[in-house]
This record gives C-alpha cells, structure tokens and sequence, in this order.
C-alpha cells in the first residue's frame, strides 16, 4: 500500500493512446511493482502434485524454468487446441477491429495498451500463428507470427495476471470472442510451467486440504460460525442453531469461505445464519453447513480446468455423503461461474440428488433440475414473491443503495433481476449506477480471478476504476452510501477500492440487508444492524 | 510510416503489375484467366473445408454462452430470450441477429476519461460501415453470377434492378454517367472499405493492433472495387466477350476471347489472390462465427447436462481423508464424524 499513487495522480497519469513509433511486439515487458502478485509458493504447488514447483521470483532474470519449457508449452498449446474449440476459434478468427479494446477495466483504468482484450489475445496468438498455421510458418513476423522466447514468456505471465476472466470484452466482440477463455488457457500452459501466482496457488492448496481457500480447520470453521450465534443473539435476542455436516438434512448450503472471515463478508455470513433460522422455525426448513465442502469459490479456476474439478468435486461428494436433497450456493461471482457452467459437466450427473423444489412456496426450480443446485438470491426471491418472509424494509432507510453486478452471474449465467428483486424488497432507497455499467455491461471489481492480493494494489485500483467513477457518480448525484453485490471477491476488494476512490461508500452483501429487514419470532426490539450501527430512529437507544 | 500498411499495400500493387504486365505484355492470358482462376477456387473450396473441418474436430467441452441478459429461472422473471438464450430457437434467433445484423457491434460504445470521469457513448460507426462493407460486397458478389449464368436467373435481375435503383444521369461530351446505371453497392464497397482502413490507421488504438494482415485484405478489396468502378464507367470493355470467358469457367470449357482488356484480367486476378488467400486469414470469421461457442449454445446449464467427451477421472481429496487428518479436533469440537 505505501507505494500507491494517489487516486487523483493515479487518474492524471492514465493516457489511453498507444505508441507511436515503437509496435508492441517490440517492446519488452517491464513487470512493475504494485502491478503483480508474489510467484507461487512451492510447497502449495507440490500439495497438488502440480509440475515444476520450486521457488522463484518474477523480479529475477532466471525464472528457473524447466529444461524444454519451450516444447512443453508447445505441447500443451497443440493439446489445448484439440480439447477446446472455443480456445481454436478464438486463435483463428479476431480481425482486429478493435470494439473489444477501451472495454476492458484494467486498459480503462492503467493505458497500457496490452491490456486493451485484443492485445492480450495477441500475446498468445503471435506463437499460435508461428508455430501451427501455414501464413505463420512462411512469414514469421509479416504474418504476425513470433518465436515463444523468455521475453514473450514473462509478457504472457505479466499480462495473463493483469485479466480478471470478467468476460466484459466479449460482450462487445461480433465473434464472441472471451478473453476469459484465453487467459483460462494461457494460465494453464504456465501452470505446465509452475508459473502460478501465490494469492493463487495457497488457497487452492488449503481448499484441497481443509475445503476452503482460507485454510480454516472443521473445528475453526465451527468457531468462527458461532462468533456469529453470539453477534445475531445480542443483536436479535435469538440464538440461531446452524447445523454442521448434518446427514439427512434438507439442504446443503455452500458458500465462499470469505464470508466466514473478513468485514463485511462476516455480516452477510450472519445474514444467511438468521435467514436460515427464520426459515427452520417458521417453516420447518433443514438447512445444514460442510466443514468439509465449506468453500463456494474455487480458485482451482483461475489454474487449470483439472484443478477446478478437483476443488469443485466436493461439493457434489459432500451432499451424496449427507444424503441432502439438493443444494443451495451462496453470494459469490466466479463460484457461480463454476457451478453453472461447469459443475454438472465436470462432477456429475447428480442423479442421487432430487429436482430443486422450494418446500416452502412449492416453486419447481426447472433452470436447476440437471445441476440440482439454486443461487440463494433465486431462493430468497421466490421466498418475497410468496409473501413467505416478514419483512421490514424501514430498517435499512439508512442506507442508499447501487447494485453492482458481479461479472460472473451477469456474463455467465444471466442472474441480474433475482438480486434487484429482493434490494427493492428489502431497502427503500434504491438507485442504478448508469446502463453503460450495470448488467451485462458490468464492470469488475478489479480483482477477480485471484488478484485480490496485497501486493498488486496498484494494479487493483486502476483496475476497479470504471466501477469506481460510476459509484461515484450515483454517489455525487443520489446521495448512494452503499454499494451492494452478490461476490465475495466483491466484497473483499470493494472495501479498498471504495476508500481509495468514494471513501463515503460502504459494501454490503445482498443477505445482510435481508437480515436486516428480516423479523424474526420472538426477537426483541432490535437497536442496531448487523455491524452493531444504530438503526435509523434508534440513533439515542444504541448508544445505551 | 506504418510498415504493416506500406508493406500491404506494396503487395497489391506488385499483384496489380503482375496481372499488368502479365497480360498486357507477356500475353500471359491463359494463366490470369484461366489456370489462376481455377487454381483459387479450389483452394478456397477446399482450404475453407479443411479450416471449418479442423475446428469441428475440436471439441466443445464445456457449455459457455456469454450471457448478454436476464436467464431463465423464476416464472415472474422475465427472460432475455434473445440475449441469453434457454431454447434452440433462441440460439437460432441470436446466431442470426448476429450474423445478419452484427448485433454485438451494435453495442458498440466508446469510453471517454474527461475531467477525472469516465463516460461512455456509443459508437455506431464501426456497426453502420462494417454491415455497409459486408452488405454492399454481398450484392457485389450476388450481382456478379450474371456471369456464370446463362440465362440469368431472376433473382439476380431482381437484385441488379434494385442495386441500380438510383439511376444517376450525368451526360456531357466528356463523361457520361448514368449509362449504364450506377450500381450503388460498388460504391458503398469502396466508401465502407476506404472507412475501415481510415479508420485502422487514425484511430491510434486500432492502428497499434493492427498487423499487415489487417491491411492487405482491405487494399485487395479496395483494388478490386476501383478495377471494377474503372471498367464499368470509365474504361468501359466487350461485356459479351467477358460473359464468353466467364461462361467458359463456369461450364469447364474455358475460352479466351479477343479484345478484353488487361484491366479486367488485373480485376480477376485480384478476385482470384482474395480466394485463395481467405481460407490462410482471419477472413475464416465468416465460417467461424457460426461456431463460436459463446455464442451458439443456450444458456440451460444447469437444466440440460452438458457433456463433456474427454471429460476424465481426476484425483481428489475425500471425505475420509479430510476426516482422517482432523478426526480428534472434530471430535473436540462436536462435529460428527464417521469413525469414532
């Protein structure tokens, strides 16, 4: 953090016009502190039995790679071309036109003209087209084609960890070109390589361990859940009684384990607790955790599609352990990527599963009935439209709320009107940042697909800049105090971002405004928020 | 000087000599009008077969639609059917809308950073010159079957008719307009080719990404159009001596008529590089959209399992590992366990 540029010198500097005289294929890369993550550790890339784990240093000329780095990427790029046909698309039919290009948050939000999508694509489709098409073969340079060299390795380390995955880009492209797609591959061919980031590699490491990104132990986990009983009991007068790997529960409930852990996750964690015990004693409604599957994001993403599935396979393992009837996923981005895209593919079929059917209201979730498996934002939905909650929306008046659509549930899965519903339900003062912004135009946070870390700030505040300026402008304009999402990334990196850019603004997930709203039998008059805050009119009655 | 354009537009015009001197000179008709023009067919044909072949091989294993709209899930929720597609038949309406309309163009905006914010406008322009370009050189193509075809089929007079709807006339000692009709979509193609290199070489983001393959197509097409413009109104050439030619092709039994100039053999000969260059460029996107699986799959993942045909086993940590390793703490701290 010492190093950041100031917010306004950090603007100033931006310059979106590229070079003039020099092309991009000659000019090297400067990998650039405050824009990076720390290299892999390589005892978390051993607990994987992952290739070439040892230490290094992106710093450092001598990366130590592998004697024949060159013919293993070769290698496994042929081999990816095969297995994917979107990855052989991709590399075969961009024309440049360029829609793609002022796109992208972290080429709004740095210049860098290799972070506009089409150039990041390039990095990758200047050795595709040396080393697999005719043109390339012949031509070499004329034909955009270019050798795979240590220089051209760095730039594709460097730049392939300057991606978020937020498919924004691809939105734009008349081919549907996701550069997601190929920085998924790009990452992968590096992880042939070791060349992991850490902010990567250790949670992975830990989630395979202990089932979460975090590390958290089962006795831990149950710990810092009870923290919450503690907090919800003095806050509601209600003590809720979560269940832990209970077999023969309804319903096995995941989510990201950064909800478990840091502000202000934590509240939305204790959002989903009171939400839960609201539902079990009004409608009988067994809910149970997994310590074991305690993890909804899966950072196995953001390495290879292998180490997604291994980190993934709990889920569907831990519910046929339990013998649940089906499952309900938390408020996370990539998570939901995962489990809507891939999870069934990879994991399944979940035949030992049934057909998502609410037991309270009776809705038939059909959009769920092969994967078995239903965002809480279209439970709670469903739950509002039936009038099966009570709500009291009054108590969140203190807040002025903007919705920022996570990247993954609005580009890959289309999840943007379940969330609006149950804002609109929950809170009184509710206003959208611009239309360029939201939705399926949604800008990232700045820090998704692993790069949430401490050392890259640079990189994540430039990169959360278009989110920023239309927080800013619904802030200016509105009065917007509260910028509400459904992603634990979100809700880790918002929090930096917000201080850095709109200080005034606050980060909330969805279910903690539930939470808020949400009375619950027996519970006494209650004072304050989640966050122990005064509840509007209470400002005098909290203070005692 | 930008060397990726220099060195493109250097290409065409050696082609341009090439074709030039070849007929003009050498009297090398038979190999601009008839070996080449074969020769670039069938590497078209075949050369696009084996592209679109080579990605069918690949596989699709995973279901990935870009999402550009509200999914399906709860009945009161409205759907995005076109934009994010649950059906076949939305998929089918999105591919066209795409195909057809360059809809994801359409969105097209242009981000702007003034006085420390961020605004973004959209941008139509890229959209309206890149459907003209494509549209006029369609009509372009469909008009030119005439050619081929003896009689000529109503649908391509049809098309000729309405191509030439906007008959100019401008008659004077000198030049004389309007007869023939101005065909509009050969100028559309010149204007809407002449935009998109502009356009490539002011606009300094797209210049910076922009490789000599990018040029060369654009100056090939931009031959193409002027030899034909040239030929059509100004230099004007024995269209029945050309129509024998090209029906010669068509029917296999290639003729070479007297008195066509080495213009139209220029013209041919750069139809004939564009064939066979397009299945060797990014010029393969015409096959390729259709296959993009971002765009071409419903967005039904979690209702319809998708399947994955090299999907295999892969090693994981289970439960009972995970308990073995932690059993006594989750003892300690109440949790279940399998094995006491």
């Amino acid at each position: 953090m010492k190093n950041l540029p100031k917010s306004v010198e950090l603007l100033s500097g931006i310059d979106h016009k590229p070079p003039k005289q020099k092309g991009w294929m000659d000019t090297p890369v400067e990998i650039r502190k405050g824009m990076y993550c720390y290299a892999s550790n390589p005892k978390s890339v051993e607990y994987l039995s992952l290739p070439n784990a040892r230490p290094w240093n992106p710093l450092e000329d001598d990366w130590k790679l592998p004697e024949n780095w060159q013919q293993i990427l070769h290698d496994g790029f042929k081999e990816r071309l095969e297995r994917f046909r979107s990855f052989k698309i991709f590399m075969d039919i961009c024309v440049r036109c360029g829609a793609c290009a002022d796109k992208c948050h972290f080429f709004i939000g740095t210049g860098d003209p290799k972070n506009m999508p089409v150039l990041r694509a390039e990095l990758l489709r200047s050795v595709y087209r040396n080393d697999f098409t005719t043109a390339g073969k012949i031509l070499g340079r004329l034909a955009g084609g270019r050798k795979m060299t240590l220089d051209v390795l760095k730039e594709w380390w460097y730049y392939l960890f300057q991606c978020s995955e937020c498919r924004r880009c691809s939105v734009f492209c008349p081919y549907g070109i996701d550069t997601a797609e190929i920085t998924i591959m790009g990452r992968e061919l590096l992880n042939l390589l070791g060349l992991n980031i850490d902010w990567i590699a250790t949670p992975v490491a830990n989630c395979y361990r202990t089932g979460n990104h975090l590390g958290i132990q089962p006795h831990a986990f149950k710990d810092m859940l009870e923290f919450f009983v503690d907090d919800i009991e003095e806050i509601t007068g209600i003590r809720v009684e979560p269940n832990f790997n209970k077999k023969g529960a309804d319903i096995l409930f995941v989510t990201p384990s950064g909800d478990v852990f840091a502000d202000p996750g934590t509240y939305n964690c204790m959002g989903y607790l009171i939400l839960f015990h609201f539902l079990k004693e009004k409608y009988g409604l067994d809910v149970t955790w997994s310590t074991y599957a305690s993890e909804g994001g899966n950072f196995g993403f953001f390495t290879s599609h292998e180490t997604m599935k291994r980190l993934n396979s709990k889920m569907y393992m831990e519910a046929k352990r339990l013998g649940v009837k089906w499952i309900i996923g938390g408020e996370c981005g990539h998570m939901w990527r995962v489990i809507h895209q891939y999870m069934d593919t990879m994991n399944g079929p979940a035949d030992f599963l049934e057909e998502p059917v609410s037991p309270i209201t009776g809705t038939r979730f059909e959009n769920a009935k092969s994967t078995k498996m239903i965002h809480l934002v279209e439970f709670t939905a469903d739950l509002i439209k039936h009038g099966k909650l009570d709500l009291d929306p009054s108590r969140n008046d203190n807040l002025k709320v903007t919705f920022h659509d996570s990247c993954n549930p609005a580009r890959g899965m289309g999840l943007l009107d379940e969330p609006r519903y149950i804002i609109n339900n929950v809170c009184n003062h509710f206003y959208e940042m611009p239309p360029n912004t939201i939705r399926e135009q949604t800008f990232c946070c700045g820090s998704g697909s692993g790069l949430n870390a401490g050392e890259d700030m640079e990189l994540r505040m430039s990169g959360g800049l278009p989110r920023a300026n239309a927080v800013r402008h619904v802030h200016e304009k509105y009065g917007v105090n509260m910028l509400a999402n459904i992603c634990a990334i979100d809700r880790a990196a918002f929090p930096d971002l917000m201080k850095y850019w709109v200080p005034e603004v606050g980060v909330t997930g969805v279910h903690e405004m539930v939470a808020n709203a949400l009375i619950l039998p027996g519970e006494k008059e209650r004072t304050t928020d989640l966050r122990g805050e005064p509840l509007p009119g209470m400002e005098d009655e909290a203070d005692e | 000087m930008n060397v990726n354009y220099i060195f493109s537009l250097i290409a065409v015009v050696v082609l341009f000599l090439l074709s030039y001197v070849g007929v003009e000179a050498m009297g090398l008709q038979v190999i601009f009008g008839v070996i080449i023009p074969y020769a670039a067919f069938i590497v078209f044909i075949v050369g696009f077969l084996y592209r679109v072949m080579g990605w069918s091989r690949s596989a699709v294993p995973f279901r990935i639609p870009t999402t550009c709209g509200q999914q399906k899930s709860l009945p009161w929720i409205k759907q995005n059917k076109i934009d994010n597609p649950s059906s076949t038949g939305g998929v089918i309406i999105r591919m066209a809308l795409e195909i057809l309309a360059f809809r994801s163009l359409f969105r097209n905006t242009r981000m702007e950073l003034n006085d420390q914010k961020l605004t973004y406008k959209w941008e139509i322009w890229l959209w309206v010159f890149a459907l003209a370009f494509h549209y006029s050189f369609l009509v372009v193509l469909v008009r030119h079957m005439r050619f081929f075809f003896e009689p000529v089929p109503l649908v391509i007079k049809i098309i000729e008719l309405l191509d030439g709807f906007f008959r100019i006339e401008f008659l004077s000692p000198v030049l004389k307009v309007g007869l023939p009709g101005i065909y509009i979509s050969g100028l559309v193609l010149l204007a809407s080719v002449t935009f998109l290199f502009l356009r490539r070489i002011v606009n300094p983001q797209v210049r910076y990404i922009s490789l000599a393959a990018d040029y060369f197509p654009l100056f090939l097409i931009m031959g193409i159009a002027i030899t034909g413009i040239m030929m059509r109104y100004f230099t004007k050439l024995d269209i029945v001596a050309v129509k024998e030619l090209t029906m010669g092709l068509a029917t296999l039994h290639p003729t070479l008529p007297e008195g066509i100039g080495a213009l139209f053999y220029v013209h041919l000969f750069f139809v004939s590089v564009l064939f066979a260059y397009f299945p060797f460029s990014k010029l393969m996107h015409l096959g390729g959209i259709f296959l993009s699986p971002t765009r071409n799959l419903a967005n039904n993942n979690r209702a319809v399992r998708h399947v994955n045909p090299w999907n295999y086993p892969v090693p994981v940590h289970t439960y009972e590992e995970y308990e073995e390793e932690f059993r006594e703490k989750m003892i300690e701290a109440g949790l279940p366990v399998e094995k006491e």
